[in-house]
């Protein structure tokens, strides 16, 4: 069994407060493997269900039908759910939201003081996930003074110190400005490739997605595609349809192709990009 | 503008008084408070405000803030002493006319009664000068703990206190960007009667609201995902211990507080 095992995924929202009972249906059968170690870029547009379902996976949302077994550990057992949370970390969207202490030291401690763990194993495990994210000297500072990729990364941080297999992040970068951006991303694939940790990476932003060694897209509460970025990018039409984009560079060597140029469609970065134009212009100097 | 407001008036400082432990330092600050109660009269109270000055300077707190601290409670002093004044009227009267009496004792309680009261204020404002919010917080939640066993949610309380003390400049941020965006779209803050002005500040209090509820359910949200399961079998990194300081500062607190009592026998 993969590590995240996911099979026919239901669920719902219910707004009990509506008469009758308003059931809003979010996952619709998702079935889903994730094995240690990967990075999975998870993609769709507003409502599609990849919030619900990265709450799904570490037991904040139970499924209505269908598994998810985590580890070997099924989430709909309530003995299982430290055991899963410990090995499952998330980080939300907004950084303020996640931070619970008036210090960033304190707050990366937060879930080890939950956990029950020694104090000086504390103290050398939230050095250790500081020093990794790179905030070590910013242990003592307030939460509340620093930038928006700063506090996203303390929030990884504190995530990190737990020493979880897999951290699912539910688009850690939709409030940062490119730089924090930048800042974020970086941590988690050096996390992912340096560290081991095993990734998924909610996002709306491709470039990020591309970055990714799958892309799965999650469309009206089904799973649509699960691939290598390449191939899930390389379907531009099928991509705008579902009101999702592309990396700008894929767009370009869409526009070229069907100019009928003769371009490899499966270009999802800058580098490659270039290369490809190169020898296309190249070839075309020596006709 | 508003941002940069100071909560609890911590002043950071590295002095003997700030270094106390924060418990030793609360405990000191309550028996403080029972010694200024206790001296009964002016020798004994001396003592009081020798302690409060000293205790100031050695905090190496700008001594303006004594001041500061007493300043809002002004009229509560003022009101106390002139009903001392006035109502007291045992011993040799100073000065009598119709049904007004002013005594010697009279002035004597009154004067007794400010300083007890200035001392008492600048003596506790010590405390929350010289103490970080989140000392102070941890430092109450383990003087409580023994309430635990009569089911009092200590670790709850103190948790709601350091959430509290965390969102105040989250919050703060927020008023500043939603009154800012009320001006833009022509809310008028600064004009009218005192009603006018209150019933201004519902476009900014309402979304405020909105808002901390927001923050409320996705922080619970996140608390969860890093196993929070309430206070049961909980640890904390950093471990209180006491020092030879405290020791010092205790000694230094009972000296004064012998004083007083000897005062208080030989008067």
């Amino acid at each position: 069994m993969s590590y995240i095992h996911i099979r026919g995924l239901e669920f719902s929202y219910v707004n009990e407060l509506e008469e009758p009972p308003v059931v809003n249906k979010v996952l619709k059968g998702i079935d889903l493997d994730i094995e240690k170690g990967e990075f999975v870029a998870v993609l769709g547009h507003n409502g599609s269900g990849k919030s619900t379902l990265a709450k799904c996976i570490n037991a904040i949302n139970l499924p209505e039908k269908g598994e998810v077994v985590v580890d070997g550990l099924d989430t709909i057992q309530e003995d299982n759910l430290l055991p899963i949370r410990k090995r499952v970390g998330m980080v939300f969207q907004n950084p303020d939201n996640q931070i619970v202490a008036t210090i960033v030291e304190e707050d990366v401690a937060f879930a080890l003081e939950n956990l029950g763990v020694e104090p000086s194993e504390i103290r050398r495990r939230v050095d250790e996930a500081l020093q990794t994210v790179g905030m070590y000297e910013y242990r003592m500072h307030a939460p509340h003074k620093l930038s928006g990729g700063q506090k996203q990364r303390v929030a990884i941080a504190g995530i990190l110190a737990m020493k979880p297999d897999c951290i699912v992040l539910d688009e850690p970068t939709a409030m940062l400005d490119p730089k924090g951006r930048n800042e974020v991303l970086k941590t988690i694939k050096m996390l992912n490739k340096e560290q081991g940790v095993t990734i998924v990476l909610i996002t709306h932003y491709m470039e990020e997605a591309a970055q990714a060694d799958r892309v799965v897209v999650i469309e009206g509460g089904e799973k649509i595609m699960d691939n290598v970025p390449k191939k899930v990018f390389s379907q531009v039409d099928i991509m705008r349809n579902l009101g999702l984009d592309v990396p700008q560079v894929t767009e370009i060597v869409d526009f070229l192709k069907k100019q009928g140029y003769d371009i490899s469609n499966e270009i999802i970065t800058e580098d490659e990009c270039v290369e490809a134009l190169a020898k296309l212009l190249q070839g075309r100097t020596e006709q | 503008m508003i941002k940069d407001i100071t909560i609890g008036q911590y002043f950071p400082g590295k002095s003997a008084v700030h270094r106390l432990d924060a418990r030793v330092k609360i405990l000191l600050t309550i028996a403080f408070i029972v010694m200024l109660f206790i001296a009964d009269d002016i020798a004994g109270l001396g003592v009081g405000v020798a302690f409060t000055f000293l205790t100031f300077i050695i905090s190496r707190i700008p001594l303006k803030m004594m001041w500061k601290s007493v300043r809002p409670i002004l009229i509560i002093i003022i009101i106390t002493a002139l009903l001392n004044l006035f109502f007291v009227h045992t011993g040799e009267p100073y000065f009598e006319w119709k049904f007004i009496k002013i005594t010697d004792k009279g002035v004597e309680t009154a004067v007794f009664m400010v300083v007890r009261i200035v001392c008492l204020i600048i003596g506790t404002s010590l405390l929350t000068y010289t103490t970080s919010p989140i000392d102070l917080t941890d430092a109450i939640e383990r003087l409580l703990s023994p309430l635990k066993k009569i089911k009092v949610p200590v670790h709850e309380l103190a948790m709601m206190m350091t959430i509290a003390l965390r969102f105040i400049p989250t919050l703060i941020e927020e008023t500043d960007k939603i009154t800012a965006a009320q001006k833009a779209r022509g809310a008028d803050l600064e004009t009218g009667s005192i009603f006018k002005k209150a019933k201004a500040l519902i476009p900014i209090l309402i979304p405020l609201f909105v808002s901390s509820f927001r923050h409320a359910e996705e922080l619970a949200l996140a608390m969860e995902c890093r196993c929070y399961h309430g206070g049961e079998g909980r640890t904390k990194m950093k471990q209180l211990k006491l020092k030879l300081l405290d020791l010092w500062g205790t000694l230094y607190l009972c000296l004064f507080f012998a004083g007083v009592i000897v005062l208080n026998i030989l008067g």
